[in-house]
């Protein structure tokens, strides 16, 4: 009889749980539209060895939704933004952007820095028909992956060439030794195409090294690196563990420049790598001393909201946001494939990392800006287009 | 002796119960949203792991940390297999699938074969630090073969329609069950349990405690791979960056929270340990962007293990389902 | 040749580190048989308590022996009190439940300190302050010294040979060798278990603290997921060696760091994380004891 009565409340606690679940039949683009507020969802790295780059992100999103709203929001909606923690891992971040796009009803989603992870994501979004904007994966295979994917960054091929470029055309170097991380897609990625066209420009990789993300000692590569003798040692890496690279480098004698890419920009960079980092040059979003309006805009204002310069992230992701916003506003509908539309159409678009127009391939046409260490903080040296 | 004729002692009946309830569950979920359905992926893949996992950690008393590593090695070999081979025309696409599952939980058998195999001589503690360096080195394998896409991961696996796809996981999650709890009721069971009890009288009563040890540890990666290659198919995508010792430590938790040698407890423990994460996802509207779910699910832990160590159902099941072999002769 | 000398100095600087850490553990284990995976997080919790400390009294104004011995104060008494409460709020309750029960429990504390740190901390990458100056104490072509490299590598040895005195030839390591042996002899025998224990996990810790100084030092970036990795890497040193065993921890150490260095110099780079496991299964197969541990038979 006990067994029995247990069969019964098993069975009958799982068919009502499943059963409240349930909702209607309208696909979520169709309820997004019909809502009094306008959800955007964003997803990202909150927590994790990687907590930094969504959280930087988030206050640049922040910072464009909160000025919106308080400007009275678009066509009288207020703009509510959805935010999701994926904790660093690509499971979750397909996991939490199915959630806010079945369950929260979100017009759009934005996210994420790490290419691994926006690459578990779009998918899902593509196949839902909602837009996603990703502020900085550079790896090229996210935007392909179909027409609702957007990126507002340039891609890893135009970075790695135009530091190929920058080392050989600029400084002059003919010998560079790389420094990889391999358990990032993005650092391996701009490796790759870095390589490949310092080689074509007649350049020599005299030796190529790998380490993990959260090591703190890289004295056995860097010993290596040394006896090769190269001019240039090319670091593409997050700002996370470039300090202590350089550090070390230095220590060990090291002479060689220093390069690397838009995962360096980050004000840790100067405080932990001190002055090894000095003299180094690295491909950027942005400068901050640009003296473009809208940039100088976007750090007055992002300064008086968290009291802390912003980092490239942050500015990739207000642009992200902002040219979300202004695809809303001028979307003729509140569906997601007005908005679509609207992002694709968007053409030199005045952001805190310059100018932006999504091209065909829905990537963002974009220059690089080379910086170079100095001091405690950046000098711009060179904008190179493609 | 007489057995009560019962509906549910003949395996016949434990498989027809399977099938249905795969299919009722599938059914139900096709009026949800995918985010929902998606967690019901995650139920059924963690209830394989979970009482795949207890088989070892509660019925053997094997402490194995390396789960995720056998999970690892399903979800590549099945997802490898996808990509490459199809036995199946596409109008038949359907029956694909379960052989990519069966590949995946091969390979991890084999796995489990080789870790096990040398390792389980070692006891307790050690075993656990062994199975933990396993898994380790999986990942990290995998992580630097560029063949199976190393750290960028590999994308666009190919997975079912959502209905096929329910159906399918659910009847591997029965099976599972089923095919554990005959094992864990069988002699075999009692083998395992004696090991767990005490392995110096177990060897005593003529019970090859190692080659019985390494039995578990195969079947218990048998399911884990197939867990995984499921797993694979239905996220479309594989990340080495998803099998670390923390998603061993999970499945341990799910294991330690049913009842260490308690099926029914795994699976209630895989479906709170599932849904307890996306149930406190809203409290982050309240915290400002803070984090609060990881600090709450490992306090929790901590609770749990002080306040009732020996998890929600210790070795006792929810439900006694007897299944008995008719014997062939009557006493 | 040089190159040769410069891996060997490196590996041996990166096993100091190791060996360090490894301490901890051992200690933990020798007398509670219990693999204390919160031990990686006292030693990140250590590591901000030195950082917030000497930001707070503004130590790298008159950085030196003064502010480093002030930083590394700090540093070992928020990592006893830390230890103490670990051992009284999550360890002591289930002193007399299965083995299995106390290492989840361990790993539970572990993710707890970990997430709690993010939260707490930030999850941004701190600089940790230079409270004394590194400097180069030898030189010859390529080949140098450096203060931090020394000191590491002479505090862990002097740590080994102090844990082996008070241990061996005190009245309180007498009590805490009989803990180990056997909690109900100890007992009968009037020694107080439980403050056994608690001087067991303050030692441990303090351990942790000075570590977590020196190796923030060392390489000045502090994060809370920085227990991680070395406090895996160190607790395989801590197996490797025997576990229990404090000249064991600092070989096991040791010969990690150095093989790491090796399989970097010599092999590829990308071998490394899995090297340390790869060794340790070997060790463990071939000598399940770990190089330095004595085998304990279980007997009916």
């Amino acid at each position: 009889m006990r067994r029995f009565i247990r069969i019964v409340t098993t069975v009958s606690v799982l068919f009502l749980s499943v059963s409240c679940t349930k909702n209607s039949g309208q696909t979520p683009s169709q309820i997004a539209a019909a809502l009094t507020e306008i959800r955007i969802g964003q997803f990202g790295s909150m927590t994790g060895g990687e907590a930094t780059f969504g959280q930087s992100t988030d206050k640049g999103i922040r910072l464009a939704i909160d000025a919106k709203n308080a400007s009275g929001g678009i066509k009288g909606k207020k703009i509510v933004l959805i935010t999701e923690d994926n904790q660093g891992k690509p499971d979750e971040a397909s996991a939490v952007v199915k959630k806010l796009i079945t369950q929260d009803n979100v017009l759009a989603v934005l996210g994420e820095v790490a290419s691994t992870r926006s690459l578990a994501a779009a998918p899902i979004a593509q196949k839902n028909k909602i837009p996603m904007i990703s502020p900085s994966s550079t790896n090229p295979k996210v935007t392909k992956v179909g027409d609702y994917i957007f990126r507002v960054c340039f891609i890893d091929p135009f970075q790695g060439s135009v530091m190929a470029r920058f080392a050989n055309d600029n400084l002059k170097v003919k010998k560079v030794a790389i420094l990889k991380d391999l358990k990032s897609d993005y650092s391996l990625g701009l490796a790759e195409f870095f390589s490949a066209k310092f080689k074509e420009l007649g350049g020599e990789i005299v030796s190529e090294q790998n380490f993990q993300t959260g090591d703190s000692d890289f004295k056995g590569q860097l010993t290596r690196i040394r006896s090769s003798n190269p001019d240039a040692l090319f670091i593409p890496a997050y700002y996370t563990e470039v300090g202590l690279i350089a550090r070390q480098a230095r220590q060990l004698g090291i002479k060689a420049v220093l390069l690397g890419g838009d995962g360096w920009d980050s004000p840790k960079l100067f405080e932990i790598g001190e002055t090894a980092i000095n003299g180094a040059y690295f491909s950027n979003h942005y400068a901050t001393e640009s003296n473009n309006l809208a940039t100088q805009n976007f750090i007055k204002n992002f300064k008086a909201k968290y009291n802390h310069t912003p980092d490239g992230l942050a500015a990739a992701g207000y642009d992200a946001a902002m040219i979300l916003i202004n695809a809303i506003e001028t979307a003729p509908e509140l569906t997601p494939e007005a908005i679509r539309n609207q992002i694709a159409a968007t053409k030199n678009y005045d952001g805190a990392t310059g100018k932006i127009t999504i091209n065909g391939e829905r990537n963002a046409d974009k220059d690089a800006f080379i910086v170079k260490v100095d001091g405690k903080g950046l000098k711009f040296i060179t904008l190179l287009g493609p | 002796m007489n057995d009560k004729p019962s509906l549910t002692n003949n395996m016949f009946v434990g498989w027809v119960f399977v099938i249905a309830a795969a299919f009722a569950v599938a059914l139900a979920a096709m009026g949800l949203n995918a985010y929902v359905q998606q967690i019901l992926f995650y139920i059924a893949i963690n209830i394989m792991l979970a009482t795949s996992l207890n088989l070892v950690n509660g019925f053997c008393g094997q402490f194995s940390l390396g789960h995720a590593g056998f999970m690892a090695v399903g979800a590549y070999t099945g997802a490898m297999l996808s990509l490459k081979f199809a036995p199946f025309p596409e109008n038949l696409g359907i029956l694909n699938f379960p052989i990519y599952v069966i590949a995946g939980g091969l390979a991890a058998a084999a796995a489990g074969f080789l870790v096990g195999m040398p390792s389980l001589r070692l006891r307790g503690d050690y075993l656990a630090i062994v199975t933990l360096g396993f898994g380790e080195i999986i990942r990290v394998t995998v992580l630097n073969t560029e063949a199976v896409g190393g750290a960028r991961g590999l994308y666009s696996i190919p997975g079912n329609t959502d209905f096929a796809a329910c159906v399918h996981v659910y009847l591997w999650a029965g099976a599972t069950i089923l095919l554990l709890w005959r094992l864990v009721h069988s002699s075999y069971g009692r083998a395992f349990m004696s090991v767990r009890e005490d392995e110096i009288a177990a060897e005593c009563m003529g019970i090859n405690t190692t080659s019985i040890k390494v039995k578990a540890f195969i079947i218990s990666s048998f399911f884990a791979g197939a867990a995984g290659a499921l797993f694979a198919q239905t996220t479309n995508s594989l990340n080495p960056a998803t099998f670390t010792f923390v998603k061993s430590v999970d499945v341990v938790i799910m294991v330690v929270l049913g009842g260490m040698g308690s099926l029914s407890g795994s699976v209630v423990g895989a479906i709170l340990v599932t849904i307890l994460p996306e149930a406190l996802r809203p409290l982050q509207a309240y915290t400002g962007g803070v984090d609060l779910r990881m600090v709450i699910y490992s306090l929790a832990l901590i609770l749990l293990m002080i306040l009732r160590p020996q998890g929600l159902f210790g070795s006792r099941e929810w439900v006694q389902f007897r299944f008995r072999r008719p014997r062939a002769t009557g006493s | 040749m040089e190159e040769f000398v410069q891996h060997l100095l490196n590996g041996l600087n990166l096993g100091a580190v190791y060996a360090l850490i490894a301490l901890g553990y051992t200690m933990v284990y020798g007398v509670l048989q219990l693999i204390n995976f919160a031990h990686s997080e006292v030693y990140m919790v250590g590591a901000f308590a030195g950082f917030y400390g000497a930001n707070f009294l503004r130590l790298t104004d008159k950085p030196g022996w003064g502010a480093f011995a002030l930083t590394l104060l700090m540093s070992v008494v928020v990592c006893s009190v830390l230890g103490l409460c670990i051992e009284r709020f999550a360890y002591r309750p289930l002193r007399n439940a299965p083995k299995l029960n106390a290492l989840i429990t361990a790993i539970g504390v572990s993710l707890f300190l970990q997430f709690a740190g993010q939260v707490v901390f930030g999850a941004t990458p701190q600089f940790f302050p230079q409270v004394l100056e590194d400097r180069t104490l030898f030189q010859a072509g390529a080949i140098q010294i450096q203060l931090f490299d020394v000191t590491i590598l002479s505090v862990a040895l002097i740590a080994m040979a102090g844990l082996h005195y008070l241990i061996q030839y005190t009245r309180t390591g007498m009590a805490i060798r009989a803990v180990s042996f056997s909690f109900r002899s100890a007992t009968l025998m009037g020694i107080n278990v439980n403050g056994v224990i608690a001087v067991t996990f303050i030692i441990g810790s303090s351990l942790a603290g000075i570590a977590a100084v020196l190796v923030a030092l060392k390489y000045p970036k502090i994060d809370p997921l920085m227990g991680m990795l070395y406090g895996m890497k160190a607790f395989v040193a801590a197996v490797l060696g025997g576990i229990g065993n404090f000249r064991g921890a600092v070989l096991g150490g040791i010969i990690m760091g150095l093989s790491e260095e090796m399989v970097v110099a010599y092999l590829s780079s990308s071998l490394r994380d899995a090297l340390a496991f790869g060794l340790l299964i070997f060790i463990l197969l071939v000598r399940p004891s770990g190089l330095l541990g004595q085998m304990k038979v279980e007997k009916v």
